[in-house]
């Protein structure tokens, strides 16, 4: 294959143990699998890790149950450094990951790891970013939104799930860069904890603007209480968010994904990687998984192998870029 | 009425055999997880998710098994804060208070036995009002902004002198050491770790369940050691005596207007996202303490002190699903796993979902009246199996608890840094206790101290600084009133109760009192 010269790079040298053939079947046989949630139950990961655990035993992907365990700290940080320094040469162990991981390495807030000392699987979905205001606000558009921040800052607060610098917060900030806000550090934030604590605040008047994932808003975009002024993906959503113009439509081309998806230790076996991609791939394709992302409000992303590999490290690279405008590192 | 004919299709979903079974073994497996000290209601209903989904159950009977758990946990916490004065969960922290003075003296059948009345009132009472007032409850969500949080918070501070009746000036120390370490972490509104040294565990802070069950469990098991084989000090258990299994009609009616205050608060709190039920049994404690301790019981042993932190975080478990059903924000950690299921199963909380799936809220509603009377039903005549836990002699008891309290947090976090932090956490205990500081502040100040801080951040973000804006609205302003109220009159009337105290010779020491 010919990632095998990608992954030699990227392993630091770590020798492969042979070059395999796209078509030729996976000696790996999965024994007791595992998926490390690096999160308290009940968060995003938690739910990605039990949901595709779910959706692979159905497919008989894998032997058995799949077996979660949450491994929580440090933002994803704790089961990052496990997996690195401790469980490196596991084969049956999958981690799942989103963009909050790739925002946290790129930030260099898991102290002394970085991307490539895992080996990335595959991507099962993803959850374009909105930003909302409350459904009495007179403001229409996002370049109208852009427009009041530019005139005066301090005039709109925009409210996250995220800590200041986490996905939440930068989403606002692509935006803002694409209408040209040069100063990215005067746009006012706030973080909460949950995307659902910051739409409480918006629907209560504290803030004047929201910025989250589309799955968060989902519920009080049904019920009319908050107006969505774009969606920051590459074109409309399906279904529930059909009628919101992108950021794009609006002239403003600014794009946020959250995606999901999962990562496994750098010394996993070349054999037992293939395995996993292959999973995920067809873990994604079934109409099982599907449903569960029509049900969750995830939009389709479907990368599997090198693709994903080279998607994680362009997303780093831009979190990169962005984090440094506003200060976050330097 | 409407609510009503809605409860009874509720019901009519709730009553089938498989939804009752569930109920019940929900009931059962929550007691004995609240009861287990490090395991709380939120990791006892995570650890059940992948039970929920290997069984294939729908939405209403998952969530059923899942909520009896949830509501079992509240019920259990108390168990192990009267009998071992170590508190199974967060919530029951303020029941140890009065609970493990009454076990001390000979009355802890009587104890539990008022507690759970106490908790079956709060949540009875609580899951009526969730039927009744879910959608007006919403909108009092909804005046929370931040600086009326902090205002809260505040609120609890000042309350806070309430905790240790006798040395005020080691609960503030005790506050302020809680206060301190919860600024371990990173902080979320700027996004730098502070006092992490680089140590990636550290970055999420201190989790208060490992704290709680370091400062609790462990320096229980630590002085147990010190004295052991000598048969004295706090260590030694078995002189704590049984009583009668069930309170007395006089006990229970001095106690009556004591839950009916205390589920109020606690309901109130619970419906406060962010608020939860730590808050609700903390102020039901220390409002009580302020409105009905004439004669300065509370913390010695009185009945009314358990009874208002179990009404209290029995309703504030039914108020924190209010903003969960109806705005999809959880109340709390709890309430947070309940709703990830809640999104896995297809099912989006928001304003709409009492439109969109009645079966599912109403049948869950039902079925939160009957785990509650099945709660009750199997909790008293428990109460009799429950205290032979104090026949078992410390010498078995105390390794079973370092070895439950060991496990209970790997189990959480599987992270063997949160064992050691654990340790570091029972040799203060110890230390605490060896200088009679009681332990009950420092949680506090560890659980409250971040929500008062980040929304103190928050609310000077989103006014630029500008500080009136905490006393901008009329109700953070009555809050401030309250917390003046709050603060200043126990000084007022303290000194008619010390001087009373000084007569009646009791040994100082709040929570940690000895005999």
């Amino acid at each position: 294959m010919t990632n095998s010269a990608l992954f030699a790079r990227l392993l630091g040298g770590i020798a492969l143990l042979g070059v395999m053939s796209g078509a030729a079947a996976w000696a790996f046989e999965p024994e007791q699998t595992e998926c490390i949630a690096p999160a308290n139950p009940g968060g995003g990961w938690d739910f990605t890790c039990r949901q595709v655990g779910k959706t692979m035993q159905d497919l008989g992907l894998v032997p058995g149950t799949m077996q979660v365990t949450n491994l929580a700290g440090g933002g994803g940080g704790v089961a990052f450094a496990e997996v690195v320094n401790k469980r490196a040469d596991e084969n049956d162990l999958i981690v799942a990951a989103s963009t909050a991981t790739a925002t946290r390495l790129a930030q260099g807030a898991y102290p002394g790891n970085t991307m490539d000392q895992v080996r990335w699987l595959g991507s099962v979905g993803t959850d374009y970013g909105i930003i909302a205001v409350d459904a009495d606000s007179p403001i229409q558009t996002l370049p109208e939104l852009m427009e009041k921040v530019k005139a005066d800052p301090s005039s709109v607060a925009f409210a996250g799930g995220s800590a200041v610098g986490g996905w939440d917060h930068l989403k606002v900030l692509i935006a803002a860069e694409a209408a040209g806000i040069d100063d990215a550090r005067s746009v006012k934030y706030v973080a909460f904890d949950g995307g659902g604590e910051a739409v409480t605040q918006l629907l209560a008047g504290s803030v004047q603007a929201f910025t989250g994932d589309a799955s968060e808003a989902k519920g009080f975009v049904d019920s009319g209480d908050i107006k969505v002024l774009a969606v920051l993906a590459p074109e409309r959503l399906e279904g529930d968010f059909a009628s919101f113009p992108t950021a794009k439509e609006q002239g403003l081309d600014a794009m946020g994904a959250n995606w999901r998806g999962f990562y496994a230790p750098g010394g996993m076996s070349d054999e037992a990687y293939q395995y996993w991609v292959d999973a995920i791939g067809k873990t994604y394709e079934s109409d099982e998984w599907q449903q569960v992302m029509a049900q969750s409000g995830l939009a389709p992303l479907d990368l599997q192998g090198e693709e994903f590999e080279a998607f994680v490290a362009e997303s780093v690279a831009k979190i990169q870029e962005i984090s440094r405008e506003i200060g976050i590192i330097q | 009425m409407e609510a009503l004919s809605s409860l009874a299709d509720g019901f009519a979903v709730a009553l089938t055999f498989q939804n009752l079974g569930l109920a019940l073994i929900g009931c059962f497996l929550g007691t004995i997880i609240g009861a287990l000290p490090g395991l709380g209601p939120s990791n006892g209903v995570a650890i059940l998710i992948p039970l929920a989904f290997s069984l294939g159950l729908g939405p209403t009977p998952a969530l059923i098994l899942l909520t009896s758990v949830y509501y079992g946990a509240m019920y259990g916490g108390r168990i192990s804060s009267i009998l071992l004065n170590i508190p199974g969960d967060e919530p029951a922290l303020m029941t140890t208070l009065d609970g493990y003075p009454m076990a001390k003296q000979g009355r802890a059948g009587e104890a539990l036995a008022i507690s759970g009345v106490a908790s079956f009132v709060g949540s009875f009472f609580a899951t009526i009002g969730l039927v009744f007032l879910a959608p007006l409850l919403v909108q009092v969500a909804l005046l929370f902004g931040p600086a009326e949080y902090f205002a809260l918070f505040a609120l609890a501070f000042a309350t806070l002198g309430g905790v240790s009746s006798t040395n005020q000036a080691k609960a503030a120390f005790a506050t302020a050491l809680g206060l301190g370490i919860a600024m371990v972490g990173v902080d979320g509104q700027t996004g730098v770790p502070r006092f992490s040294f680089g140590e990636v565990h550290l970055y999420d802070g201190i989790d208060f369940l490992v704290a709680i069950v370091g400062l609790f469990a462990l320096s229980e098991v630590f002085i147990f050691l010190e004295h052991r084989g000598d048969g004295s000090g706090e260590g030694k258990q078995a002189d704590v005596g049984i009583g009668r299994i069930t309170p007395s009609f006089a006990v229970l009616r001095r106690c009556t207007p004591t839950m009916a205050r205390s589920t109020v608060l606690g309901f109130v709190a619970g419906v406060l996202p962010g608020a939860g039920a730590s808050l609700g049994s903390f102020l039901a404690y220390t409002s009580e303490k302020a409105v009905a301790d004439k004669e300065g019981t509370f913390g010695k042993g009185d009945p009314r002190g358990v009874a208002a932190p179990e009404a209290g975080n029995n309703a504030a478990a039914g108020g924190a699903l209010v903003p969960m059903l109806a705005l999809g924000v959880p109340g709390s950690g709890t309430t947070a796993v309940l709703l990830a299921m809640l999104l896995a199963l297809n099912i989006t909380p928001g304003p709409l979902l009492f439109q969109q799936n009645p079966d599912v809220v109403w049948g869950l509603i039902a079925a939160l009246f009957i785990a509650n009377f099945m709660l009750l039903a199997m909790n008293i005549p428990m109460v009799g199996l429950f205290v032979r836990v104090l026949m078992i002699p410390p010498k078995f008891l105390m390794p079973i608890v370092a070895m439950v309290s060991f496990v209970g947090i790997y189990g959480i976090s599987g992270s063997t840094f949160d064992l050691m932090v654990m340790v570091v956490f029972g040799v203060l205990g110890w230390v605490l206790r060896k200088l009679e500081v009681p332990l009950v502040p420092v949680i506090l100040g560890i659980l409250l101290g971040n929500l008062m801080e980040s929304n103190l951040r928050r609310a000077m973000t989103i006014s630029d600084g500008d500080w009136t804006v905490l006393f901008a609205s009329p109700l953070a302003l009555l809050l401030w009133a309250i917390a003046v109220v709050g603060f200043v009159l126990p000084i007022l009337v303290g000194k008619r109760i010390k001087r009373r105290m000084h007569m009646t010779e009791e040994e100082p020491g709040g929570a940690t009192t000895t005999d």
